[in-house]
Parts: C-alpha cells; structure tokens; sequence
C-alpha cells in the first residue's frame, strides 16, 4: 500500500484527467456523436426497410389472392356462360326440330287432303265420265236395237222387269 | 452472473481487507529467514562467493527492471545495456510547477545516474522516479527510511506514460474522426479498413453494456463517457502489449483517475432515488435503515475503488508475469541450456501474451460494463415498490 501511494503521481492524474476530458468531449463531438446517431439512423432504416418489405409481400399475397380470387371468379361465370349457350343451342335445336317436324306434319295432312279432293274430284269425274259413257253407248245401242217396233218394246217389257225387281 | 460477480466483488473485498494483516504478519519472519541465512551461510559464501554473486545480480537485475517496467519514466528507454550503464531511447520533457513554470528535457544522467540539474536558479535531482528541490550538491536529505524530506515541486512532466496516453489519444482521434467521416453522406455507408473491426465495437459497448444496463431512454447521454473509456483502457492494454514498453493501465495514478470519472459520472446523474436508496432505504424498518446508511455510503466508494484495483492490478500482474517469463531465457540458461532456456521462454510468453490480450479486451469490457451498471443504477426509476 505505501508503494501505491508512493507510485501515485500527481502529474500523471493531472494529464490523465486532462486528456479524458478531451478525449470525452472532442471525440464526443467529433466521432462519438455522430458514430452513434448513424448507426441507430442506420438501423431505423434498416427496419423500416424491412417493415416496409414486410407490407409489399402482404400486399403482394393478398394481391395474388384477389387475382385467384379474379381468376376463379372469371372461370365459373365462363362456365356458367357456356352452359347457358349450350343449353340454349340445344333448345333451339329441339324448337327448331319441333317445328319443322309440325310443319312437315301439316304439310303431309295438307297433301293428303288435297290428295283426297283431287282423288275424290277424279272418281267423281270418272263417275260421270262412266255414266255419260254409259248413257252414250246406251243411247247408241238402244237407238241400233230399238229401229224396229218390237225391240222397242221387248226393252221397254226388260226395263219394267229390272224395275220390278228393283 | 450477477450472482457470481458479487460473490467475487466480496472475495476482492474480503481479501483486501485481510491483506495488511497478511503482509504486516510476514514481514518478520522474512528478515528473521534473511538475517539467519546470512549468519549461517557466512562462511558458505566465500566458497559459492564468485556463482552466487553473479546469480544474485541476475536475478536482482530481473527484478528491478520489471519493477522500473511497471513504474512511470521520465525517459523513454527502450533498451538498457547493464554492463555500460547506458539506456537507449529518447529524452522527455520535464513540466515543474514550482514558481511558475520550469521546462527543461530530461536526460540520461538525470534519470539514471543522479545528476542534478539546475534551472532558473532551483536545482533538481531525481531519486526513485520523483523529482525532488534540491541544493546544488543534490543533498536529499534522507531520512533513517531513505526517504527523502525535502520538498517536491509539482511534477506535471510529459512521462513515458503520458507520452503513451497522447499515443493513444491521437490512435483514436485518428481511427474514431476516420470512422465518423464514413457516414458523413449517409449513415448506410458500410466503413472500411479499420472503421470494419471498430463498428462491432462501439456496437457492442452499446448493446451489451450501455442499453442492458443504463435503459433505453438514458443510454445516449452517457455513450460518450462510455465509449471513450473502453476504447481508451482497450488500446492502451494493447499498447502495453507492444515492444513499446508502455504500462500505462497498469499506473495508480491512471485507474484512479478513471475511478473517480466513473464516481463524479454516477454520483452527479444518481436521482432522487438513488438518494434515498443510500440515505433513507425505503422498505426496511427504521433501525435497518439506520445501519444501512453507513454500509451505502461506503459501498459509494468502494464501487469505483474495485474498479481501479481491479484494472490497476490485472494489468500490472500481466506485466510482471510476461516480463518474469522473458527473464526464464537469461535465468535458466544454466540448467536448461540456452536453446531450452530460450524455447521455454518463449513458448511460455507466447502463450501469455495471447492471454493478456484477452484480458486487455476483457478488463476494458469489465471496466466499461461496471460503469454503465453503476450509472445504470444510479439514474434507472425504481417503480417497483
């Protein structure tokens, strides 16, 4: 202990205590201080960086979620606009059929009624084609059997028969 | 950890305090060994005379310039040549106080072989690394200690380790302005050279010492305090470490001034509370508060005191020890040859080199920490009771 005292220099304390001060104050100023402020600015712009990192992959999930979302929505109307148009083809198609099919029908019944009237129109014609025929060639024959009086009468005496029996 | 550093601030503390015990208790039985060897190796002695003589110089020499090592210097001697009594190096000037100021450069002869020195009409002599105001034979006045009694002049001269401290100072305005300058046009600058390995550290006296213990709000205010005595404690441990022969943490004078900012530093930013905690400690009846009144106002000092021992004798034990393992080269030469003296030596001073410069980080970082805690106690609100 006596030789720690006896160490002790006045003059060194002195110079020590002198060159703290400065070494405080000088480099405080001209190192310290601005050594600390940039780190600690350094390090905020680091984690703002990061935040601000942070928010752009949020953004960007969500944003990916809202264009699958898009996505997913633009395909079920697609198919939904596709059923519709399917649907509606094979609907007009069966319409279509539909009426062609009433259309052929009313044709047909139409054909056939006019075929019926002209096959009616025809018999009929025929008919009195026949019967003017008849009445001519009846005409004919009897006027070549009834020259004489008495096939005038014999057909008269057929005639009254056939009637009789009608 | 907490735990176990208290428990070792209690050892230090015990152990100083049994030390004088120790030391008052040893010194008679040391010259009782001393006077019964020399009575009876009286008549052994002429026989060993020439050996022992020589073994004796060694081992004395080893001795004294460990012991002029670790002690301040008023000339920068890099190199002693024992045959020639002639010591190499530069001459430093000397700054008395002593009716006005007395300048003048020391000298080899000063220093080393008593010559006095006359300035302005007051001669001066140098006697175990003081300057004393002496006639102008030198006449010291020795009292029957051999302690001088005539008057010292304030002695504010540029030592060796003054010499040391501005080394220190312009190595840190040079790296730190350096450092600064880097993120003059954006702090995103990344530094470079050096200013890459000094980052981490200021760093790391922030996160691990000033926040943790000062709190968030405080720290800013006492980084100045606290980087500049880490850096400053740190490079001059390392400088200590270099042929340059410095021992400038391992001085009294150095620690104790360093102690006394960190007490000024706590004991002028402590709060009300810090206060009351010393005076009047709340939450204890009053007969404790009066016991523990006297205990806090020690424990006041004896903080900043275990900082400056602890500093003070790391540093001087890492320089006697390395300094004693360099000797193992000159010392066992005889035994051991001088190729083994030399490897033992060297292989033993390598390996506590690499320890002292992990104790130079570690006694800065341990300094630094046990400032910012106590700082951090003095200013941190106690809302817990």
């Amino acid at each position: 202990m006596d030789k720690l005292i006896h160490d002790f220099s006045w003059g060194l304390f002195f110079w020590q205590a002198i060159i703290l001060l400065v070494i405080i104050f000088l480099l405080g100023k001209f190192a310290w201080k601005p050594i600390v402020n940039a780190l600690e600015a350094r390090e905020e712009g680091i984690a703002d960086a990061l935040a601000a990192a942070e928010n752009a992959k949020r953004e960007l999930t969500n944003l990916k979620a809202d264009n699958e979302k898009l996505l997913a929505e633009a395909r079920a109307e697609r198919d939904v606009m596709l059923k519709e148009a399917r649907e509606m083809k094979d609907k007009m198609i069966a319409e279509a059929k539909e009426e062609a099919q009433a259309a052929g029908a009313q044709m047909i019944a139409q054909a056939q009624a006019t075929i019926q009237s002209e096959k009616n129109a025809a018999v009929a014609d025929i008919k009195n084609q026949v019967s003017t025929l008849s009445i001519d060639i009846a005409e004919k024959l009897l006027k070549g059997q009834l020259a004489d009086k008495q096939a005038q009468e014999q057909l008269v005496g057929s005639l009254l028969n056939d009637i009789k029996l009608n | 950890m907490v735990t176990i550093k208290k428990s070792l601030q209690l050892l230090t503390a015990a152990l100083f305090a049994l030390m004088p015990l120790v030391s008052s208790a040893e010194t008679p039985v040391v010259s009782a060994h001393d006077s019964l060897q020399t009575v009876t190796t009286e008549t052994a002695h002429e026989v060993h005379a020439e050996g022992q003589h020589a073994e004796e110089t060694d081992k004395e020499f080893v001795h004294n310039f460990t012991q002029h090592h670790l002690m301040d210097d008023h000339f920068y001697s890099f190199y002693a040549d024992k045959e020639a009594h002639r010591h190499y190096g530069f001459a430093l000037p000397v700054i008395l106080i002593d009716n006005g100021l007395k300048v003048f450069m020391s000298s080899e002869d000063f220093v080393y072989n008593g010559k006095v020195v006359e300035k302005d009409g007051q001669h001066y002599k140098y006697h175990h690394g003081k300057i004393y105001k002496t006639n102008a034979e030198g006449d010291l006045k020795l009292d029957e200690h051999h302690h001088p009694t005539v008057e010292k002049p304030f002695d504010a001269s540029i030592t060796k380790n003054v010499a040391g401290l501005l080394l220190a100072t312009i190595l840190l305005f040079l790296g730190f302005t350096a450092l600064a300058r880097t993120y003059k046009s954006s702090p995103n600058n990344l530094p470079k050279g050096l200013g890459r390995a000094l980052e981490p550290l200021v760093i790391y006296v922030r996160d691990e010492m000033a926040r943790p213990n000062i709190g968030d709000k405080k720290y800013k205010k006492y980084m100045p305090y606290l980087l500049s005595v880490f850096f400053l404690i740190f490079l001059l441990n390392l400088l200590g470490l270099t042929p340059l022969g410095l021992n400038v943490t391992g001085n009294i004078s150095v620690t104790v001034c360093l102690a006394i900012f960190t007490f000024l530093y706590v004991n002028f930013s402590g709060n009300a509370d810090y206060w009351k905690h010393i005076f009047w400690m709340p939450g204890v009846p009053v007969p404790m508060k009066i016991v523990l009144m006297p205990i806090e106002i020690l424990g006041m000092f004896t903080k900043p005191f275990s900082l400056l021992i602890r500093l003070f004798a790391n540093i001087t034990a890492g320089h006697s020890v390395v300094m004693g393992l360099i000797a193992v080269a000159f010392l066992m030469k005889e035994t051991l040859s001088t190729p083994g003296a030399v490897g033992v030596s060297f292989l033993l001073t390598t390996f506590l080199t690499v320890l002292e410069i992990l104790v130079a980080f570690l006694q800065a970082f341990i300094f630094t920490m046990l400032s910012s805690l106590f700082i951090g106690s003095a200013v941190q609100e106690h809302d817990h009771h």
